[in-house]
């Protein structure tokens, strides 16, 4: 996994509640096979105004000139301002994998989704729940030029004048991402564990080790 | 200590607990589908890991397959080719899988509980959101992301953190034509799409309690869209006769043994629940949603809602933006609104209950001449079968509609079934976003019945006059 440690750059304020997993990346997109390549087709219904299909060439595509993404004073953005329930419906990880290709690294809003919220911390992109008057007050400030400071050690936001926003992350989330470790290592370290549970569970609940093949 | 549904199934899953609060959860069943799953199978892969349990896990493709000339295999090649990689990953790994031509095949959320691979007091996930529909058995089951996928196929585990537990009360009982869906969509209505964010949702009352088995499914399937990753229903006697036979649920001794547990699998009298919302059943109607989010519903009788009435303007201007998505005018009474096709089938609504309320009204009448598609698109084979040997495709054949072969079809339109641009529909499905069942495409979430009169009428019509 992508390790983090601070992003200091633009701020790329969306402004909509209730963004869903289809918005981010629409269906179509989600026939590839592969982790990669999504960022061009990032929030597509949204930033093009043709109808976009897997194989495209994004940068020949009309786009929508009205759509934050494509104003040239937010293309290097790689931290989104948004509204309350970012990222629900769908739980395709193509959501934060597109917008982990995109760029972006941070996402701000009042609150997320919850699978969206735990896609996130899998593909190095870090959410920060702010409650949503600081939102509100970020929305109001940011404009071309204006760039935050994220810090994940310390857990906090820098401003452009100085001053400091903290946020919360649960310690083990935040080691993870540090580091960007390896989830799945991590768990079989634990292995006997999960071991002498299955021999316990076996136990109590046999009838869910009873061998099941539909399939034969 | 009294505990809740939720607390039961949690604490006798719970391996470990770091001292920030998050446990290392066994995962007793995992369904895995076509979409969510090739790039989990490919971490495997290049890691060099197997499945802990290959036997845990149960894979059917659904979001692809065509619904019609299946013999034909599946025109669009890249559609094939995640189809074709799904099978080949099980074969490979060693886990079972329906093939597409396998008559069990179907929506995986219809095909668990059907084959009695879903059972109460399960940790149960999927790679997809409305995996919160097998609660409805008394399991916790919720959805995951790819890494997830990878990460339960590779361990058996995932890392959680507890919910809140939220209950949602359905008091007293509905009227006639008021079904499971205009429950939910009543609930979500009311709480909204973020009210059920960070819970668990065990749905109770006596309205919950008389639905069957399969309208549970229906309730549980929508926690989701009212934020919750997971619904729960306290395991009943009806419950257990849903099961008794399935092809995958335990028999003989393990049976009884089975049984005795699951008795328990209901909340404590006394449980303490976080939060708890009521609803009257009586006060509420069949329901019709008007905009691009679940939360945007209004009963029947209704009339579309008016931005200017809201104080709150961020939820303003998602109002006007939804209003022109959709093409309406507030004010407009919801039954002169006017469809161009009508689907009926959905992990939401596409079990045999909910085709034959469809066929109920459909019989004897013809689908109008202004409807471009009306279709019924079954859960699964299995549930194929069953209506047509009662005679549901022929009532539906004779009025106009199109009988299709399972699968998820125009609910997300990622094969060939979709709206076109500026097309209106009355879906029985999940999720009215913009786009969803096809770019442009507008979407208005009902009920079977709803969708079936709506058929028929040309507009929607309440179903209890129809
Ligand atoms: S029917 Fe719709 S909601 Fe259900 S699994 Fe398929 S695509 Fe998802």
């Amino acid at each position: 996994m992508l390790a983090f440690d601070r992003v200091k750059s633009q701020v790329i304020p969306l402004d909509r509640a209730n963004v869903d997993t289809d918005a981010i990346i629409p269906k179509q997109f989600l026939k590839s096979i592969r982790r990669t390549g999504f960022g061009p087709f990032l929030f597509d219904e949204w930033r093009y105004l043709d109808r976009g299909e897997p194989d495209m060439d994004c940068s020949r595509r009309p786009k929508n000139p009205d759509f934050v993404l494509n104003k040239p004073e937010y293309a290097h953005g790689q931290i989104l301002l948004t509204r309350e329930n970012f990222g629900c419906g769908s739980s395709r990880e193509h959501a934060p994998w597109a917008l982990a290709d995109y760029g972006i690294r941070v996402i701000i809003a009042p609150s997320f989704a919850d699978i969206f919220y735990n896609n996130c911390f899998k593909n190095g992109i870090l959410p920060i729940v702010l409650d949503a008057d600081t939102v509100d007050r970020l929305f109001r400030e940011v404009g071309p030029g204006y760039e935050l400071e994220v810090v994940l050690e310390t857990q906090t936001i820098v401003k452009p004048d100085g001053s400091v926003i903290g946020f919360d992350i649960d310690p083990s989330r935040k080691e993870r991402l540090l580091k960007g470790l390896d989830d799945i290592a991590l768990t079989l370290a634990f292995a006997d564990d999960i071991r002498a549970y299955e021999a316990r569970r076996r136990e109590e609940a046999p009838w869910l080790f009873a061998p099941v093949d539909p399939c034969t | 200590m009294a505990k809740t549904l939720y607390d039961k199934i949690w604490d006798a899953h719970v391996i470990r607990t770091e001292e920030d609060g998050s446990s290392l959860l066994y995962i007793d069943r995992q369904l895995i589908h076509e979409v969510t799953s090739p790039q989990a199978f490919e971490g495997l892969r290049l890691a060099g890991r197997k499945p802990w349990r290959p036997e845990a896990n149960l894979a059917v493709a659904d979001h692809n397959v065509p619904t019609k000339d299946r013999a034909k295999g599946i025109a669009d090649p890249v559609s094939r080719l995640q189809v074709e990689t799904l099978e080949k990953n099980c074969r490979e790994f060693g886990i079972p899988v329906f093939s597409m031509s396998d008559h069990r095949q179907g929506i995986v959320h219809v095909v668990g509980p059907e084959e009695g691979f879903t059972l109460p007091g399960i940790t149960l996930v999927c790679g997809d959101s409305h995996t919160s529909t097998h609660g409805a058995l008394g399991a916790l089951a919720f959805g995951i992301g790819t890494s997830e996928v990878e990460h339960v196929l590779a361990t058996q585990t995932l890392w959680m953190k507890k919910a809140r537990n939220m209950q949602v009360r359905v008091e007293g009982r509905v009227g006639p034509g008021v079904t499971a869906k205009d429950i939910v969509l009543a609930i979500i209505g009311e709480i909204g799409t973020a009210g059920g964010t960070g819970y668990t949702i065990e749905f109770a009352g006596e309205a919950i309690a008389a639905l069957s088995v399969e309208g549970r499914m229906t309730v549980c399937n929508m926690a989701i869209e009212a934020g919750a990753r997971a619904g729960l229903i306290a395991v009943d006697d009806a419950t257990i006769e849903y099961l008794q036979g399935r092809p995958l649920a335990p028999k003989g001794a393990l049976w009884d043994r089975a049984v005795t547990a699951w008795r328990e699998l209901h909340s404590d009298p006394d449980a303490v629940f976080d939060q708890v919302v009521t609803l009257d059943a009586a006060t509420i109607e069949p329901q019709v949603t008007w905009g691009t989010s679940p939360e945007m519903v209004v009963p029947v009788s209704a009339r579309v809602p008016d931005p200017a009435q809201e104080k709150d303007p961020t939820k303003r201007k998602g109002m006007e933006r939804a209003l022109e998505y959709m093409g309406l005018t507030p004010g407009t009474p919801i039954e002169d609104i006017r469809l161009d096709k009508v689907f009926i089938g959905s992990c939401t609504n596409s079990r045999i209950e909910d085709l034959r309320a469809a066929a109920a009204v459909v019989k004897g009448r013809k689908v109008a001449d202004t409807i471009k598609l009306a279709m019924v698109v079954p859960g699964s084979g299995l549930v194929k079968e069953q209506a047509e040997a009662e005679g549901l495709d022929r009532i539906f054949k004779e009025a106009g509609f199109e009988w299709r072969d399972p699968g998820c079809s125009m609910c997300l339109a990622m094969n060939a079934d979709r709206l076109e641009p500026g097309e209106r529909c009355a879906s029985t499905s999940n999720r009215n976003f913009e786009g969803r069942q096809g770019y442009g495409g507008r979407t208005h979430l009902v009920s079977p019945a709803m969708a079936a009169a709506a058929a028929i009428a040309g507009r929607f019509v309440d179903v209890r006059k129809f």
